[in-house]
């Protein structure tokens, strides 16, 4: 081993306690160290990095109709990352949201499928209820498996949004095609009480936005104020304390993935409900494991999700634009996502340890 | 030809891709780390193959370039969780977006192109074989697969070096309080897991089907993880559960071949209805799973 050269590499020490600043500072620098890495990126391929910077990062805050979008983009990734937020913080790793996000927006569009000549204010509420509990029911499978099973929650969750994905394309090209449409892949237009009202007149901002914002209140009130919130954390923490302190873990995956499942459901009936306003295959667009980042990016955190999903929906808005002006692939988006989470990863890390430049054995002790 | 002539002689093939980043991830799980972002290294080393195929590189040097490809982001990988002792879980799904990302950026300008599959070496007398025949006729990736698969079983059944890693991954601080470099040797663990899902996706992207397409990994990096649990840590059970699901996405085909009126949905869906049900089935014996499992899987090693 090249242990000279080992040896010249700072180690990491635990610190005797978390530091709060590094864990606040950890996401902005983390995105600066992301933006620029990014940016190098487009140099490489030939953009201009100005163009990009301002497509992407300027004109979604600086232009209302760019920020309207941004704000109608929040609204699934909030409701999404605070359910998966819950689940992730008792160590439950729900990887499907993607899978009972679509669910959702299938069990939502049942309704106005089935009924496209009803009519009342009852219609719109009824789908995102229907909505939330087709993501709950995907959910439940697998919490199943992992709970009677005890088959890993990640590859289920996971194995079960791709087979969400055909069941949507099964429905689209079979049972659910809109006859006039031009055998497009798609459902008939849903009427208008089936769709959510306007937020903001003049944009396509909707109820959603709210119900994402009082999610987040209830996430928050749940997660640092509820005796039960208390329990999800402690088993996520230390399970085995939790398990003698008669927490079953059970009843922690159960919980985890109905509260995501629904959230996840909920968005997903609010998208078709929404700016779509029928059932169409682009109702998966990633937002399922864009909002994994979003969770982790605002530090599991109910208040610093809500942060983190105006960052990654400004980023989705941006690459948009990026597409246009700078002509970006869209693939782009992924790629910054992706880094934006290693690079939180490590900048989260010196929360907990800091560097020393000296392997701790060879200091005097003290 | 008829529909098990058809399977037997895909299958191998069709196994390829899993078994070559099943076992890449069994050699980093057996050292302790749970690599997640297996997809996206399938993915990033599939573009680079295929890229360098089309372009005249040849095959030999695009699986060269996209092995090296797959261990350099899963150096990322490494340095995070072995550098940082970042969550594996987060960390994984991290390089697994980037690695997607990234492939699906250089891609882009050969969406829909093909390139020359490599091929096949038949063994003279076997493979005319009525029926089972297929299988004695394959490339030569298929055959090079058969023979990392024996030296993987053998490296941890009877070499040294297997027994390094296993005892760094079952017990790391007695593996270093013993002299061991463990973090060195999950570093290189990990490398060699990138370079076989590296292997694995340029497998995927210039032999099995000689067409980019974005998404074109369509989940077999997941599944070759869900393999590893399927094949309890073991080489023989995870080539067993490869030929399994070569032989089930084979299915698809086949049904189609013999006129079946089965939803092409349906038949897309099958690997992963399989996975789920297989993973259910094994993880249900939780006997099983202890015995074979590696006991430190997903936990950082602080030197203390």
């Amino acid at each position: 081993m090249s242990r000279p050269f080992l040896a010249a590499l700072p180690i990491l020490v635990r610190r005797e306690r978390a530091s709060l600043a590094a864990t606040l500072l950890a996401p902005p620098i983390a995105l600066i160290v992301t933006v620029i890495l990014n940016l190098g990126l487009y140099v490489v391929m030939g953009r201009d990095p100005t163009a990009v910077v301002y497509a992407m990062l300027i004109e979604p805050f600086f232009s209302w109709a760019s920020f309207s979008e941004v704000l109608l983009k929040t609204g699934p990734l909030l409701l999404i990352a605070q359910g998966l937020a819950i689940g992730f913080r008792a160590k439950v790793f729900n990887i499907g949201a993607e899978g009972q996000f679509v669910l959702g927006a299938i069990f939502a569009s049942a309704i106005p499928i089935w009924w496209p000549d009803a009519t009342g204010q009852w219609i719109w509420p009824a789908m995102l209820l229907f909505g939330a509990m087709g993501g709950a029911f995907w959910a439940s499978l697998t919490a199943f498996w992992r709970v009677r099973l005890n088959a890993n929650e990640i590859l289920v969750s996971l194995m079960l949004s791709f087979v969400a994905v055909q069941l949507l394309n099964y429905l689209l090209l079979g049972p659910w095609k809109d006859p006039n449409g031009f055998n497009f892949p798609q459902s008939v237009m849903f009427q208008y009480d089936a769709m959510v009202p306007i937020l903001i007149e003049g944009t396509r901002v909707n109820v959603a936005l709210i119900l994402a914002v009082l999610l987040s209140i209830a996430a928050w009130v749940f997660m640092q104020k509820s005796f039960i919130g208390y329990k999800l954390q402690v088993g996520g923490l230390a399970p085995r304390a939790a398990s003698y302190a008669g927490f079953r873990e059970s009843w922690a995956i159960w919980l985890s993935l109905l509260i995501g499942g629904a959230a996840a459901g909920l968005a997903g009936a609010a998208e078709v409900a929404g700016p779509l306003g029928q059932l169409q295959r682009s109702i998966s667009t990633g937002y399922g494991y864009a909002a994994i980042i979003v969770a982790y990016l605002g530090g599991l955190h109910p208040i610093g999700i809500v942060i983190s999903a105006v960052v990654m929906s400004a980023l989705y808005i941006g690459g948009d634009n990026a597409m246009v002006s700078a002509n970006l692939p869209v693939a782009a988006v992924r790629v910054f996502q992706g880094s934006l989470l290693l690079a939180y990863l490590v900048a989260i890390a010196f929360a907990r340890y800091r560097l020393a430049w000296r392997p701790a054995a060879m200091r005097s002790p003290t | 030809m008829n529909a098990v002539e058809f399977v037997l002689a895909g299958m191998l093939a069709a196994a390829t891709p899993f078994l070559l980043a099943a076992l890449g991830e069994l050699v980093a799980e057996r050292a302790g780390v749970l690599n997640l972002g297996v997809e996206g290294l399938m993915a990033f080393g599939a573009v680079i193959a295929f890229i360098i195929v089309f372009h005249g590189g040849g095959h030999f040097l695009a699986f060269l370039a996209a092995g090296l490809g797959g261990a350099l982001l899963s150096l990322v990988f490494a340095a995070v969780v072995l550098g940082f002792n970042a969550n594996q879980v987060a960390t994984g799904l991290a390089i697994g977006i980037l690695g997607q990302g990234l492939s699906a950026l250089f891609g882009k300008t050969y969406e829909s192109l093909t390139v020359k599959a490599l091929p096949k070496i038949s063994i003279p007398g076997l493979s005319d074989i009525p029926v089972l025949g297929g299988l004695f006729s394959q490339d030569i990736v298929v055959w090079l697969s058969l023979l990392v698969t024996v030296a993987i079983w053998a490296m941890f059944a009877y070499g040294k070096v297997g027994l390094v890693i296993r005892a760094v991954g079952e017990n790391p601080k007695a593996a270093h309080a013993i002299g061991y470099p463990v973090i060195a040797i999950r570093f290189a663990a990990v490398a060699v897991g990138g370079m076989m899902a590296g292997f694995a996706g340029a497998y995927a992207a210039t032999i099995y089907t000689p067409l980019w397409a974005d998404g074109m990994i369509a989940g077999r990096g997941w599944i070759a993880i869900a393999l590893v649990v399927f094949g309890t840590w073991l080489t023989g059970r995870i080539f067993v559960g490869a030929c399994l699901f070569g032989a089930v996405s084979l299915m698809g085909l086949a049904a189609q071949a013999t006129g079946l009126d089965v939803s092409s949905q349906l038949l897309a869906c099958l690997p992963y209805l399989v996975t789920i049900i297989v993973l259910g089935i094994i993880s249900a014996d939780r006997r099983l799973l202890k015995l074979n499992g590696v006991a430190s899987l997903g936990e950082p090693f602080e030197r203390s």
